[in-house]
């Protein structure tokens, strides 16, 4: 377990490098940050004259060396059309991002399992049939236009819920979030909808086939002929089984998921790092799109990681140090 | 004893609704909100909008581009170098500073310390404070545009940014890049303060108990601006009563807001020109004005602010738009087929010729489209055109490297003046002046630099006027330019909002004065 964690932190060190230059050398070709700082009259000469106070007129490797050396203190530069640290910003918006993708989540564990399970016990019902070519529709449609058909229904056409951004947020044993507020949960129901209409479909064929699978392997038939009633069969053995391999499919597409919120963030204004990674590649803001590459990257470190953990946890003949 | 609370609770509440009996709570939605609460730190429509909520100019634009008297009561020119403003008495700030000429010298000062200023006023000295409510503004030649400045000129509380910040930084400082004291605290006179902001997302205002405007009819007690940067959810969110009143409103969404029962579109005729400039650097054959004209000649300008702006924009055949100085009525839109493949053939280039094109794809609205169809237009005499379109974040290195033929460029004159178009757009390149700094087209012109440099000091509106128009007659002749169409500006908002009264051409409404009904 030990040698395991080492392994990979030494891994997630050179993977965070390569980001990090990637993140790097690709700022130089997003455009000139001073055009959105600085007005239309503003001579050149006076943009030439910030260019160098802000570091931007210097080789490419001193300014490289000038962010890691930074970086490794944890700091990512300052934002400039923020004025704060570009990791500070990003982590503020973050907790909107995670609220998002949460609630994404419970909507897809809520609905995959037991409609997935539905359809392998009952493959030629007429219910399963449909599900199931409802959800290759879902997955083929994307999730901008599924967002904006659900804001075209659900607030313009009737008026229930709110178009856009996140609404009031309390305060509960330090969490700042929209789930303890009426307001904070209807601006958080069309985002996440439109967010988990991307994962429901493939979760909902996952679970359907991973159990057909196990529904027709050994042990599951001589459950059956020792007698056991078939419901204790199907949702205590088999499902059990079922579950592993979501485990793994779904931790890594969590992680996807904080990363691509973007477009659903896009669509409903929503207050979170994708919205805010949008908007600062528009205003060329430099500093929150690296940190911003680099968070996600690390992001996706750490959940692999964890859902390996998980995984050697949950099925001890796996051998994480031999996986590394 | 509860309920005695409750009834004196009650007593007190109606109390308050008899007082602000019109009381009222708006939601306002923009494409972005300012990136700062120091009004000096950026020039940009933002930044001009939220200075009209929570400051007040000396002056102000009126609908028709006159002056109305804000911070100074009244205004005279004592010398062609100076004018004096009578300032009003009794106005407070927010900080419940009482407001003098002290702070008109002091904000004058910090303009010119600021970068985006610094080039606008570089004409203004030091203001000559007379007495507490009587100040001279002096410049440094006798200057016409005096008056458009002062409408910059929204007074900033002296006392209150005066000192060191807790970090011990001056509280004064203006800085583009890094946090000062005055980009997280304001104190103004306008009728807003801001009560709590998330930049980015959202920022909530309050009216200011202590405005001095008491004849202002604006009952807007509340006003929450949020920033919603996607065309359709703007607009979804004005459909759906999320928000009271959204601008700009995306042409394709037009119809659908003056559908909707309880919704008023209101449009104006804006004043940004879209243009695009030809390069006679980088393309000889643009050298030649019969070249120039033909291409002017065969762009279809009418068809386009007609089918891709659909109708969302006003055509144009010169950069200032009606109502501005050099306005000439007189230029006709230029478009005729026939006659530009004459022109075509008169100079030789009978076969046409190549050229490239650039033109950003998210500055204007539908910028890309424009030049789509600009270049198919061109196609037609023979002109085989190579386009690229790039976000504007790309698009304006390789504008300032002029790195095309033909380029587009939209501009708004800062000082609402005709001059400023031809001092950026067409006079010749000038490092030394700034002058020239966007021409592209490196078009240049002795006659229009001296005719502009002079209407720069003639203060005299007829004479100055004649100037400026002499300028439009001969960019046109010269085909300068390629002029499209000025991007018209739009609303939208509930009905229960008295919109018209408040907006304007220069896109800043005055929030301050806005009627809700019940």
């Amino acid at each position: 377990m030990f040698t395991f964690l080492l392994k990979r932190l030494v891994q997630a060190t050179i993977v965070m490098l390569v980001i990090s230059l990637v993140a790097f050398a690709v700022k130089d070709n997003l455009g000139d940050p001073l055009r959105e700082l600085t007005g239309q009259s503003v001579s050149e000469a006076e943009r030439q004259a910030m260019r160098t106070e802000m570091g931007l007129n210097d080789p490419f490797a001193v300014q490289y060396k000038r962010f890691l050396i930074n970086a490794v203190q944890g700091d990512f530069g300052t934002s400039y059309t923020f004025n704060r640290p570009a990791l500070e910003v990003i982590l503020d918006r973050l907790v909107a991002t995670l609220e998002l993708v949460f609630a994404a989540t419970l909507i897809i564990i809520c609905l995959s399992i037991p409609l997935g399970i539905y359809c392998a016990i009952n493959p030629k019902n007429w219910f399963s049939k449909l599900i199931m070519a409802v959800s290759s529709i879902g997955i083929s449609i994307p999730v901008f236009l599924t967002a904006i058909l659900l804001m075209y229904v659900f607030s313009i056409e009737l008026g229930w819920l709110p178009a856009y951004g996140r609404g009031e947020t309390a305060n509960w044993l330090g969490w700042e979030s929209g789930f303890f507020t009426l307001d904070g949960l209807s601006h958080l129901i069309l985002p996440a909808f439109a967010l988990a209409s991307i994962m429901l479909p493939l979760f909902i064929r996952l679970v359907r086939s991973e159990m057909i699978e196990q529904l027709s392997s050994e042990y599951v038939k001589f459950a059956y002929a020792k007698g056991l009633p078939q419901r204790r069969v199907w949702y205590v053995h088999a499902l059990k089984n079922t579950l592993l391999p979501l485990l793994t499919v779904g931790g890594v597409q969590i992680g996807t998921m904080v990363a691509y919120t973007i477009l659903t963030e896009k669509v409903f204004q929503w207050p979170g790092t994708g919205f805010l990674f949008l908007d600062s590649i528009q205003r060329t803001d430099t500093p929150v799109i690296t940190a911003y590459v680099i968070v996600v990257g690390l992001i996706f470190v750490i959940t692999n990681t964890i859902v390996d953990l998980l995984y050697g946890l949950i099925n001890p003949t796996v051998n994480l140090t031999a996986k590394g | 004893m509860k309920y005695g609370l409750t009834k004196i609770a009650g007593a007190l509440l109606a109390a308050g609704f008899a007082l602000n009996a019109q009381a009222a709570d708006i939601t306002i939605a923009y494409a972005s909100d300012p990136i700062s609460m120091d009004i000096h730190e950026q020039l940009s429509g933002g930044m001009m909008q939220f200075s009209h909520m929570s400051f007040d100019p000396l002056v102000r634009w009126t609908q028709d581009l006159q002056f109305e008297s804000r911070l100074a009561e009244k205004w005279e020119r004592i010398d062609p170098l100076t004018m004096r403003f009578h300032l009003r008495k009794g106005v407070k700030f927010h900080s419940g500073n009482d407001f003098t000429a002290k702070d008109i010298a002091w904000t004058l000062d910090r303009l010119k310390s600021s970068t985006d200023y610094k080039g606008l006023f570089e004409v203004f000295g030091s203001a000559k404070i007379v007495d507490d409510y009587t100040i001279d503004l002096v410049t440094t030649k006798p200057y016409p545009l005096l008056l458009p400045m002062a409408t910059y000129i929204f007074a900033m509380d002296s006392k209150f940014y005066t000192g060191v910040d807790e970090n011990n930084k001056d509280k004064a400082a203006v800085i583009k890049f890094g946090n000062t004291f005055a980009s997280g605290h304001l104190s103004g006179t306008g009728p807003f303060v801001v009560k709590s902001r998330e930049q980015g997302i959202k920022w909530e205002f309050e009216r200011f108990d202590g405005y001095w405007d008491k004849q202002s009819p604006g009952n807007v007690d509340k006003l929450t601006l949020v920033a919603i940067k996607e065309d359709a959810t703007r607009v979804a969110a004005l459909l759906s009563s999320d928000v009271d009143m959204i601008s700009p409103v995306a042409p394709n969404d037009h119809q659908r807001v003056k559908d909707a029962k309880n919704l008023e579109l209101v449009t104006l005729p804006g004043t940004r020109i879209i243009t695009f400039q030809m390069n006679q650097k980088s393309n000889p054959a643009l050298q030649d004005v019969r070249v120039r004209q033909a291409i002017v000649h065969a762009i279809n300008n009418k068809g386009i602010a007609k089918k891709i702006m659909k109708d969302f924009a006003t055509v144009a055949s010169q950069q200032s738009p009606a109502g501005y100085l050099g306005h000439v009525p007189e230029l006709e839109v230029r478009y005729d087929l026939k006659r530009a493949k004459a022109l075509m053939k008169e100079a030789g280039y009978e076969k046409g010729f190549k050229l490239s094109m650039i033109a950003p794809s998210d500055r204007y609205i539908n910028d890309a489209k424009i030049a789509q169809a600009a270049a198919s237009m061109l196609a037609k005499i023979g002109i085989k055109v190579d386009l690229k379109t790039m976000p504007k974040a790309q698009y304006w290195p390789e504008f300032d490297k002029c790195a095309a033929d033909m380029l587009m460029i939209g501009w708004h004159a800062d000082t609402e003046d005709s001059a400023n178009f031809t001092e950026f757009l067409t006079m010749t390149r000038d490092e030394k002046t700034g002058m020239g700094q966007y021409n592209c087209g490196y078009y240049s012109n002795p006659a229009v630099d001296k005719l502009v440099n002079d209407a720069n000091v003639e203060t005299d509106t007829e004479k100055r006027a004649a100037m400026l128009k002499q300028v439009e007659t001969t960019l046109y002749n010269d085909a300068a330019f390629v002029p499209l169409h000025w991007q018209n500006l739009s609303w939208g908002a509930n009905k229960k909002l008295d919109m018209k009264p408040v907006i304007n051409v220069m896109e800043f409404p005055y929030l301050g004065d806005l009627v809700v009904a019940e």
